[in-house]
């Protein structure tokens, strides 16, 4: 069966006679414009993209199979040595063990103290406004400064250890110690960024409805049961974006780290990202280095579609 | 729709053409005749570099086709990574410092320019004055020199004479007048000082616990080296190595003659009686007490001395690497050397006299200069390098760190030392 098609919208040439070359439109309809200022508003967003996270993301890929001596100028390709020497690299172990230490340590403090703070100051009381700019404020504040700060407050002859032998307290060496350096660290750090992740939660509670707590209480559920089972569902989105935000900050750590420890004591504090910085840039090992970006590339990718697709359990969305 | 698209397309090409084109640099093409040189340098000392502009200037007016040259102050700490980094990513220097540690690295890859033939060239240059001793590190397999050695500063002891006084404690120059000047009656007055005056004892400037290099300026008073001579074999563990730092653990957690780790304490500011570092630092000191300069205390192998070293090389894939080293030959010729030297002390045989070190150095006395400088870089021995300097410096803190607890097995830590670092010295 023949099957004949007609182009819509275009005049059938009559037979016999020559058809009219197609007019060309020189001034674009209103749709072409309109697609045109949608390209354009995008573009420097795809562009930047495109330099600085896919063309470093295909170049890291490329080196990870070379083996780059900046100092002697050569490139020479490896093959999978390098991938080769991840797997047997004896370091690796207690590096991926300290940033899961670091980033699960971080990820609880942080989540538990800034939800604990944005509740306490979900109060219609005076002067909670001082309180909320007082813990927002270490955000905005030099990250570099403030890990400089607190390493003299953490020094065994420093402000902690101080105010700690007022009280008759011996102090440890916080930052020279391998059980308290990690907790150091990570104590900085949180308070560094815990005022983001309070904020972010204040906003969600305040669009609790207070309706559906009113009701709640009228059902008989108590404060607990109120923040559990109302709450927390409500907010869960929040707490889905803050702890996605928080676990990829976490396994990008590095300034805290070189200030504050440079790794140790021992290898102790020494994370994913700082290994990698060490690997590449002090040791010169940029193909080594590149195959470790791609290991931190490939963790953060899994962790983010994990949170991602753990959130259809338990994140309560109301639409 | 169609016309969108391609509209869309060429601007989206234009935008990256002239991203890309941005990002391409704008280096200057090898056709210009205007010569523009940059030199890394970790000092940021306002002096130092309105000398080193001088000279510039002096050069680019006898050589008008260099129009700029750049001193470019990089920090310290990070200074040989940020080096490597501008050379990785395609922005190298036409001249760097390079600090001793990483000169095997330098000189073994064959990055820096060979500088004899441009030196030579100048009969007055002096080529022959610059010591062998100095220019020892910076020779290539071939002999060729590849680096000029602009810093030669010894390691000496400061002492405030002050605090020991006010412990009731004979000045530095008494000690070493009654035979007392080792590092037992250091120590010995240093926790003397501590228990007086709260103040610390002894410190070894820039250790601060990881910086182990910096105490090679105590174990060569017992006679010890991290590895053979040949670079091959550590002798971490050696007996004079164990020896050296039971000394040290012990000033630091039994005397309390040296603050301990995580404690800091600056001997400029009065806040301990001695302190090893090199000349170069007595800049800091601001008269507001009494102190006095003296060589390294001797240890169990009698006296010694150790020097820290700066060299300057050309980058030899730099695109004017020849300007770049007709200009290192003006910078270090006899008479900017002379300038330089009241800063750094100079490789040339001719400038290590009292005269010349006595006049651009106002702080030190000739006495101090005769009796501590010139006999610490006559008899100086280097601080320890090797290739892979970085690598192995990590390897050696990481390993030492479980020295600096009350209760370290010393023997022990030193061993593991040398099983960490044994891979990469073979």
């Amino acid at each position: 069966m023949a099957i004949t098609t007609t182009t819509p919208g275009r005049a059938q040439a009559r037979p016999g006679v020559a058809p009219a070359p197609p007019r060309r439109r020189l001034v674009p309809s209103y749709r072409a414009r309109d697609a045109l200022a949608g390209y354009l508003f995008v573009a420097p967003q795809v562009l930047g993209i495109g330099l600085f996270v896919l063309l470093p993301l295909g170049l890291i890929f490329w080196y990870s199979f070379h083996e780059w001596n900046v100092l002697a100028g050569t490139f020479r390709w490896v093959g999978l040595e390098n991938f080769e020497k991840l797997v047997a690299d004896p370091k690796l172990a207690p590096v991926l063990q300290a940033t899961a230490v670091f980033s699960i340590g971080l990820v609880v403090c942080n989540l538990a103290l800034a939800l604990l703070l944005a509740v306490l100051l979900n109060r219609k009381v005076r002067g909670m406004t001082a309180f909320r700019t007082i813990f927002f404020s270490p955000v905005v504040v030099s990250l570099v400064a403030w890990t400089i700060v607190w390493s003299f407050l953490m020094q065994d002859n420093g402000g902690i250890n101080g105010l700690l032998q007022l009280v008759g307290i011996d102090g440890p060496n916080w930052l020279r110690e391998g059980p308290t350096a990690m907790a150091s660290v990570i104590v900085v750090q949180v308070f560094k960024n815990v005022g983001l992740n309070m904020v972010l939660f204040l906003a969600a509670l305040q669009g609790v409805p207070q309706e559906i707590q009113e009701a709640a209480r009228m059902d008989g559920a108590s404060d607990r049961q109120l923040f559990w089972r109302i709450t927390v569902p409500l907010i869960s989105p929040t707490i889905l974006l803050t702890s996605i935000i928080t676990i990829v900050g976490s396994l990008q750590v590095f300034a805290q780290i070189a200030v504050l420890t440079q790794g140790g004591p021992g290898i102790s504090t020494t994370v994913l990202v700082y290994y990698l910085v060490q690997q590449a840039f002090d040791f010169h090992h940029f193909g080594y280095g590149s195959t470790l970006a791609i290991l931190l590339f490939g963790i953060v990718l899994v962790l983010t579609i994990a949170q991602w697709q753990l959130r259809r359990r338990w994140v309560f969305y109301e639409n | 729709m169609r016309s969108a698209r391609v509209l869309t397309g060429l601007a989206l090409a234009s935008v990256a053409a002239m991203a890309l084109s941005s990002c391409s640099g704008g280096g200057a093409s090898s056709e210009s005749e205007d010569i523009e040189l940059r030199m890394t340098v970790w000092t940021s000392n306002e002096d130092h570099l309105a000398l080193f502009d001088s000279i510039a200037e002096a050069y680019m007016e006898e050589h008008p086709e260099v129009t700029d040259i750049t001193f470019d102050p990089l920090p310290f700490e990070d200074y040989t990574s940020t080096v490597t980094t501008q050379i990785a990513g395609g922005s190298a220097p036409d001249l760097a410092w390079i600090l001793e540690n990483a000169a095997p690295d330098f000189v073994d890859s064959g990055a820096l320019l060979p500088l004899d033939e441009t030196l030579e060239a100048d009969p007055d240059y002096g080529f022959d004055d610059l010591s062998e001793s100095a220019t020892a590190l910076w020779h290539d397999d071939s002999g060729a020199l590849v680096a000029y050695p602009f810093s030669t500063s010894p390691f000496v002891m400061f002492a405030n004479d002050d605090l020991l006084a006010e412990a009731g404690l004979p000045s530095a120059a008494e000690m070493q007048a009654n035979d007392d000047w080792n590092w037992e009656g250091v120590s010995e007055a240093g926790a003397a000082v501590h228990e007086a005056t709260g103040k610390a004892g002894f410190v070894i400037r820039d250790f601060d616990y990881t910086t182990w290099d910096n105490l090679a300026s105590v174990w060569m008073g017992w006679g010890a080296a991290p590895w053979s001579e040949d670079g091959t074999q550590c002798t971490f563990d050696a007996p004079e190595m164990v020896d050296a730092f039971e000394f040290l653990h012990d000033a630091a957690f039994d005397a309390q003659s040296m603050p301990g780790p995580g404690t800091t304490a600056d001997f400029f500011a009065g806040e301990s009686a001695f302190t090893v570092t090199q000349i170069s630092r007595a800049s800091l000191l601001d008269g507001s007490f009494a102190w006095n300069l003296l060589p390294l205390p001797e240890g169990p192998v009698g006296e010694y001395s150790m020097v820290g070293q700066a060299g300057i090389g050309v980058m030899s894939s730099g695109e004017h690497a020849d300007a770049a080293a007709d200009f290192l030959a003006f910078f270090t010729n006899p008479e900017n050397s002379q300038q330089l030297a009241q800063y750094f002390p100079p490789p040339r045989v001719s400038q290590l006299n009292v005269e010349t070190l006595a006049a651009t150095n106002p702080t030190l006395t000739p006495e101090q200069i005769e009796d501590v400088v010139i006999p610490g870089i006559e008899i100086g021995v280097t601080r320890p390098s090797h290739t892979d300097s970085a690598e192995i410096g990590q390897e050696v803190r990481s390993s030492l760190d479980a020295l600096w607890v009350a209760d370290a097995d010393i023997p022990g830590t030193l061993a593991d030392t040398c099983t960490a670092i044994d891979p990469l010295l073979g």
